[in-house]
């Protein structure tokens, strides 16, 4: 193990560490800790000039006024009205396309995988103006359907790059005495492979969950109005009628980020295992 | 939406057959000749849905954006053939320099980000209490959205109140409001994606740590090598499938690079802290008019730098595929 483990250090090392790691671990999230201690603060403390003491009291009325007097609650569900879509298409998808490309050989199976991978790294600027074009000829201009198509389509290159190296890793003898038994194609898939791919889809799920949700250009670039703004969007929007309300906006920032942070901590080790997928070996 | 894992190579936790489906039962009323055929049509009824839904939002967008940059358009209108003027003007403009300035401004610094992961993930691998939860909170500004980053941040940084005014303040130094200082506004906010960038390298680092050879180390530690050399010699090498994914992803994290910028200071002061994601998007498709052309001749300069990286990336993932892992 490296570095050396603590317990094996002298006693005043094992203390300096045990104290070192609260302390960083404060300075690392201060930012996001001023923030939220700002949520619970009353408005008057602000205008006080009682930015960093003890909160004069505890509020959670901000987080209610929040609710009540925006669109919050819409945003959020607009939120998860594109997200949890996405997150299904994008991954039917790609079971398919990371099945095709693992176990399949064919001319043109590497640079069809090349796309995918090379696609999943373009700048989105590229990207814009065509497919806002495409979106308003369709008539889904505006609405939690174009944004959700775009999504699908383009999450679908990263999942099948993750997808078919699952895949790919899988013991072949078992595609291969289920085709000596005669097993069709579609059956294979279905039975043999798609049992065995629970973690990779767990993993992907909860990554595709969090880069959604987050998601801000798309937002913007293919949605208008409120009615179906996701909550990234819905944000700024608010940021702009809050000019200088601290403590609201804070609010507001806390639980846009709740979703993704709740997964996170009950997906962890699937969300980690998708993050980091490849950084073992190669 | 943001930076994503991208490996030639998947993780080691390949699972077991679990014993389950049968897979017997093979159709015997079917015509021989669709069983003949079944394994060569096969693989394209897989591709075929997600491979169109590709094409159509993702490749031929490319193309489209390459040719409407020839063109004069307002998004709604007629569009007017225009050859490569708008590349010509692009090469008079101010702004456009600017924002490819602070493009690489943005390249160059992200990359800190890979040495502060490492130095964290170091920090953090130890097995004492509760370092997991360390660990998870330590990684927590990965998961925010960057717009709640960007609204983060920008309440540090504010003037008068802010914490990083504050901090400043006690250092003595009065009077700076980062982001409405067109010295500091960018690297104010390269500060900001950095935070949530060194969190995902950490995580990358903290797994590859965890895979490092123990035998290696401790031959190693035989052998008398300790702290810095170890680090350089036997831990980094060993490191390099993480390091190239932590390279990857920050790369394309700078490149990318527009929801800070959009929400901390909608590229002001002046346009000082633009960057081509961003003048792209003002161009296209803000109250600055809709020159859709203009735009996509931005988009593809971004997209023509983006690609000198992708091509990197896909020839090593060639090179390992040929070499079959």
């Amino acid at each position: 193990m490296f570095p050396t483990p603590v317990a094996n250090a002298s006693a005043p090392t094992r203390v300096a560490y045990k104290v070192a790691l609260p302390i960083s671990l404060v300075v690392w999230l201060l930012p996001l800790i001023g923030v939220m201690v700002t949520s619970i603060r009353p408005g008057s403390d602000l205008a006080m000039g009682n930015y960093f003491g003890v909160p004069s009291s505890f509020e959670l009325g901000n987080y209610l006024t929040v609710f009540q007097n925006t669109p919050m609650g819409l945003f959020i569900m607009n939120s998860f009205k594109v997200t949890i879509p996405t997150v299904i298409g994008a991954i039917a998808l790609s079971c398919l396309t990371g099945y095709a490309l693992a176990t399949y050989k064919f001319k043109t199976n590497l640079w069809l995988f090349f796309m995918f991978v090379a696609g999943n790294f373009v700048p989105f600027q590229i990207l814009m103006v065509p497919v806002r074009d495409l979106t308003l000829k369709m008539g889904l201009y505006d609405t939690v359907t174009g944004l959700v198509l775009f999504h699908v389509a383009f999450q679908t290159g990263f999942c099948t790059l993750f997808m078919r190296n699952f895949i790919k890793a899988l013991p072949s003898e078992l595609i291969e005495a289920a085709r000596v038994e005669g097993v069709s194609e579609l059956r294979i898939f279905w039975f043999v492979v798609l049992p065995l791919m629970r973690p990779a889809i767990a993993a992907l799920s909860v990554l595709i969950f969090t880069f959604i949700w987050n998601d801000f250009f798309w937002a913007t670039v293919l949605v208008q109005g409120t009615h179906a703004m996701p909550v990234t969007g819905g944000i700024i929007s608010l940021n702009g009628q809050w000019v200088a309300q601290w403590h609201l906006v804070s609010a507001g920032s806390v639980v846009a980020a709740m979703p993704p942070v709740i997964m996170f901590f009950l997906m962890q080790k699937h969300f980690i295992a998708g993050l980091t997928l490849g950084a073992t070996k190669g | 939406m943001s930076e994503q894992a991208l490996a030639p190579v998947s993780s080691g936790n390949s699972p077991k057959f679990s014993g389950g489906p049968a897979t017997s039962g093979a159709s015997k009323t079917r015509s021989s000749k669709w069983i003949a055929n079944q394994r060569k049509l096969a693989p394209w009824l897989f591709l075929a849905p997600g491979v169109v839904m590709f094409l159509v939002y993702v490749i031929a967008p490319i193309g489209q954006s390459l040719w409407i940059s020839l063109y004069e358009w307002d998004g709604i209108g007629v569009k007017t053939f225009i050859g490569i003027a708008n590349y010509i003007e692009l090469i008079d403009d101010e702004a456009f320099y600017t924002a490819l300035y602070n493009n690489v401004l943005w390249l160059v610094l992200y990359m800190l980000a890979v040495p502060a992961g490492l130095l964290i993930a170091i920090f953090l691998n130890q097995t004492v209490t509760g370092i997991r939860i360390y660990k998870s909170l330590f990684f927590f500004p990965f998961v925010i959205s960057q717009i709640v980053v960007g609204l983060i941040f920008s309440w540090f940084y504010a003037p008068n109140f802010g914490l990083f005014t504050k901090l400043l303040e006690f250092v003595g130094i009065e009077g700076i409001a980062i982001l409405a200082d067109e010295r500091f506004v960018t690297y104010g906010i390269i500060v900001a994606g950095l935070w949530p960038q060194i969190a995902y390298c950490m995580i990358l680092y903290l797994t590859g740590l965890n895979n490092v050879s123990p035998d290696q180390i401790e031959a190693a530690r035989l052998d008398g090598a300790k702290g810095w050399k170890m680090l350089w010699y036997i831990i980094i090498p060993q490191l390099r499938p993480a390091t190239f994914i932590a390279v990857v992803v920050t790369i394309i994290g700078a490149l990318r690079s527009f929801d800070l910028v959009s929400i901390m200071t909608s590229g002001g002061p002046y346009g000082s802290s633009r960057v081509l994601s961003y003048y792209m998007y003002e161009q296209a498709l803000s109250e600055y008019g809709f020159r859709m052309g203009y735009g996509a001749s931005i988009a593809v300069v971004l997209f023509a730098i983006m690609m000198v990286f992708i091509t990197l990336f896909i020839v090593r993932m060639l090179k390992d595929e040929r070499e079959g892992y």
